[in-house]
């Protein structure tokens, strides 16, 4: 049976070409690589090559033809021992297209499908940013407690995992014989060696790639970045390559590593240093994105991370650092990712916050309650996946919701909140959604400007009180 | 069955694409001269011929599928390549691993992966190596060490980098094959990669697939300096030109390589001189090179003409070539009808993959 040639698409979106010239006449023998023709499309000119040897035995598209359909037969080769009478008539005719996939069994994507309970669950836009949150009783881990810094509950938290998993290491700038650049790592070279606490270059872009890379490999990094906005020269490597593969290879590549350091505003470091960049991670499937407040969060969500299968965002603060908290000392005190907790109760309003913020929640709370309004205070702890169903219970029983960040608002973790309390919760809503977010301005230099740029006290005060419609 | 012909990049002959001026070499540079080693064995020149064919005749038949529709968006063909990945091949062993950019197939296969597997993932389905998730760009296996199929460019030699670093950190000799383009070597994370796998002493061999032309951009209109192989100069790596049409040239070097970062000497570079004869991807029409440096390449310096001719003189007959011939030509008719046969991905598999499931 002669073989048909088909006229070939250039791109996947050509449906039609022009058969600008044929450089063979019938009769001719090719083989393969020879050129046949040359074809026109709006965006070029190709030519044409034989895939198969034989003869040209008929021609079926001439010269010249416009609007030439892609998988149209525009010619027949012969292969030995065939000749021109083999040919279908008509042979003009496309044989029925190939293009078509072979359709599988299940039912279109699910691409219009209503959005359900915001709780992992496939079909919802949603889908893997929020989950219902994992039980566990903390409860119970704090009969024993010991009071630390948020410095040394990170350090703790890391020394205790390195001890017990050798395929764990830390790298970062400073973090081995200067002992961190905020005095974090102090101590983990003396005990871990050069090995496995790694001072790097100044090269975050490369040793965020190369940790990746370690990751593939199956170990398990802990990247220090000296600050988040130092980790924009390596958001390419953070999300193209930790968070897409596991999803690009079909399941095979994990990539357990921990990108971790200060991030958000610190003191008077102006505009290149002062950046909230939760939103800017918590909006990447495949990454998981936390920010505690407390010290003993602080070290049990760390340890959590490290264990994590997955890429790690860990968001520290470093105003937070020198503060300090009970933490449990058990060292099998590892929190869920995942897991908001409600860090004072009330029935009034609710206010949600993370890392730093939170402390400022609680202050505004006590505030608030001078004037007799009992807000509840949620720390959200991990802000991909959202326990979102923390805060909406919350919201069932206060009808009014107050969030509160230190980055800005547009396109903000509060933007998000709210949007999802309102999909779910629109009827139990008595006030608008109040946002406390820092000022839509580059984080300015003048003590007296960057104060106001920073969400203050009395701005989640204010925003409360909207929010129950007190003056 | 119908079968579409492949298409290639027509050539300018109007004469508007220049002739690149002809690099000057510094006396740094060397190149290796080709084969000083032991003529390989017949069995492992035909293997190397079965391998390069092999690469060839699937991208040809994958060039044809695309011509169909039957796969989509980017596809970046390593036709005239074959010498430089399946040479590597010949001087590593098992454990040691394989990294690259986009233009990956050829080292998928020549890393032992399927060509079933390879191709139903080019058509997009469930029967591909990732699920049909990934595509072209995107396949990896574990069993077979090969790391990807990276999109971006330049971003495989951190990770190839770090891959070495892995190595390291677990006391074995393995070395950790990175390749990258002519393109690549002009982005900052590669210098950040040398410093640190120089810095480290990593066993990490950089091998860069020299085609010339970067997309549209030939190496001299994007790469100052005279040598990509000195590119690591400045940190100490010792760098090696060597002509990537020749498989056996390119085993000599690699074996060089691998001797010295098993060594615990530190990174490699290789400058492989290789041509590329399709386009840089199915949708470029290579305005910018004449057609007769593109047959000039094919005819005279064709990889896979020159050890066909060099397995004649060694004795092997012509029958036992046309066999391979015909092995292979099976061999990716049968992938081919695979990737048609496969379904495409259930749609439940839309959800899955995004993270793994905690342990």
């Amino acid at each position: 049976m002669p073989t048909p040639i088909l006229m070939p698409a250039l791109s996947p979106t050509m449906t039609e070409g022009n058969l600008a010239k044929w450089m063979v006449k019938e009769g001719d023998t090719v083989s393969a690589g020879d050129v046949l023709a040359e074809i026109e499309t709006d965006k070029a000119t190709m030519e044409v090559e034989a895939v198969d040897e034989g003869t040209i035995g008929k021609i079926v598209v001439a010269d010249g033809s416009e609007g030439v359909q892609v998988n149209a037969v525009i010619a027949y080769l012969l292969e030995e021992g065939e000749s021109a009478a083999d040919i279908p008539a008509g042979g003009g005719d496309a044989p029925a297209p190939a293009a078509e996939a072979a359709p599988s069994d299940a039912p279109a994507p699910a691409a219009k499908a209503p959005i359900s309970a915001p709780t992992g669950d496939p079909g919802s836009p949603l889908a893997t940013a929020t989950q219902a949150p994992p039980e566990m009783d903390e409860d119970k881990f704090f009969k024993e407690t010991t009071r630390q810094t948020v410095r040394e509950a990170l350090r703790d938290a890391m020394a205790e995992e390195m001890r017990g998993d050798e395929e764990v290491f830390l790298m970062g700038e400073e973090v081995a014989e200067y002992q961190g650049a905020y005095k974090v790592t102090q101590g983990l070279l003396d005990e871990f060696g050069a090995d496995r606490v790694i001072d790097t270059p100044i090269t975050e872009h490369g040793f965020a790639g190369l940790a990746v890379g370690a990751a593939f490999g199956n170990l398990k990094p802990i990247v220090e970045f000296m600050t988040f906005n130092f980790a924009m020269q390596a958001i390419d490597q953070i999300i193209n390559s930790a968070a897409k593969t596991l999803y690009m290879s079909g399941g095979q590549m994990g990539c357990p590593i921990v990108f971790r350091g200060p991030n958000g505003a610190a003191s008077r470091v102006a505009a290149q240093h002062s950046q909230c960049y939760a939103s800017w991670y918590a909006h990447c499937p495949g990454l998981k994105v936390v920010a505690p407040w407390s010290a003993a969060d602080a070290k049990g969500l760390l340890k959590a991370a490290i264990r994590d299968p997955n890429p790690v965002i860990f968001l520290e603060n470093e105003v937070l650092y020198g503060q300090s908290f009970d933490v449990p000392t058990d060292p099998d005190f590892v929190l869920p990712i995942g897991k908001a907790k409600i860090v004072r109760p009330g029935k009034d309003v609710t206010i949600t916050a993370f890392s730093i913020m939170v402390g400022k929640a609680l202050e505004a709370a006590e505030k608030l309650a001078e004037e007799g309004i009992e807000a509840e205070v949620i720390d959200l702890r991990t802000i991909r996946p959202l326990d979102i169903q923390t805060i909406v219970t919350s919201v069932q029983k206060t009808n009014r919701l107050v969030t509160t960040e230190e980055g800005w608002a547009y396109s903000g973790i509060g933007s998000e909140i709210a949007t999802q309390v309102m999909e779910v919760a629109f009827d139990y809503l008595d006030a608008p959604v109040g946002r406390v977010a820092g000022a839509d301005v580059p984080m300015p230099y003048a003590a007296n400007l960057e104060k106001l740029a920073v969400p203050q006290v009395d701005n989640i005060v204010a925003a409360a009180k909207a929010a129950c419609y007190r003056a | 069955m119908a079968r579409a012909a492949t298409t290639k990049a027509a050539s300018n002959s109007s004469g508007s694409a220049k002739k690149p001026a002809a690099a000057k070499r510094t006396a740094r540079s060397t190149r290796s001269a080709p084969a000083k080693q032991a003529m390989p064995s017949k069995d492992e020149l035909i293997g190397f011929y079965r391998d390069m064919l092999t690469i060839r005749r699937f991208e040809e038949k994958a060039g044809q599928l695309y011509g169909m529709g039957l796969i989509g968006g980017f596809c970046h063909l390593y036709i005239g390549q074959e010498a430089v990945v399946v040479g590597m091949q010949g001087a590593i062993e098992d454990g040691d691993t394989v990294v690259t950019s986009y233009r990956d197939h050829g080292h998928m296969l020549a890393c032992g992966m399927e060509a079933r597997g390879v191709m139903a993932e080019l058509t997009g389905r469930i029967g591909g190596y990732s699920k049909g998730k990934g595509g072209s760009m995107h396949m990896f296996s574990r069993e077979k060490n090969f790391f990807g199929g990276h999109g971006i460019v330049g971003a495989q030699v951190p990770i190839g980098t770090g891959l070495g670093f892995n190595h390291r950190y677990r006391k074995t000799d393995r070395v950790s094959l990175t390749y990258l383009g002519d393109g690549a070597v002009n982005q900052g994370q590669v210098y950040e990669s040398f410093n640190m796998a120089a810095l480290w002493k990593l066993p990490v061999i950089f091998i860069i697939e020299n085609n010339k032309y970067a997309m549209g951009t030939s190496q001299h209109r994007a790469a100052a300096g005279p040598s990509l192989a000195q590119r690591g100069h400045a940190y100490g790596i010792p760098g090696e030109e060597v002509d990537g049409m020749d498989v056996l040239a390119v085993k000599a070097a690699g074996e060089k390589a691998v001797k010295h970062c098993r060594e615990g000497k530190g990174p490699y570079i290789l400058e492989m001189k290789t041509y590329r004869y399709r386009g840089h991807s199915m949708s470029d029409p290579a305005k910018y090179r004449t057609k007769e440096e593109v047959n000039k390449m094919r005819q005279e310096h064709d990889p896979i003409d020159t050890l066909r001719r060099l397995v004649l003189e060694q004795g092997v007959d012509e029958d036992t070539l046309k066999k391979v011939d015909r092995e292979v030509k099976d061999l990716i008719t049968d992938a081919a009808d695979f990737s048609q046969q496969s379904p495409e991905p259930n749609v439940e598999e839309l959800w899955t993959d995004v993270l793994v499931e905690a342990r």
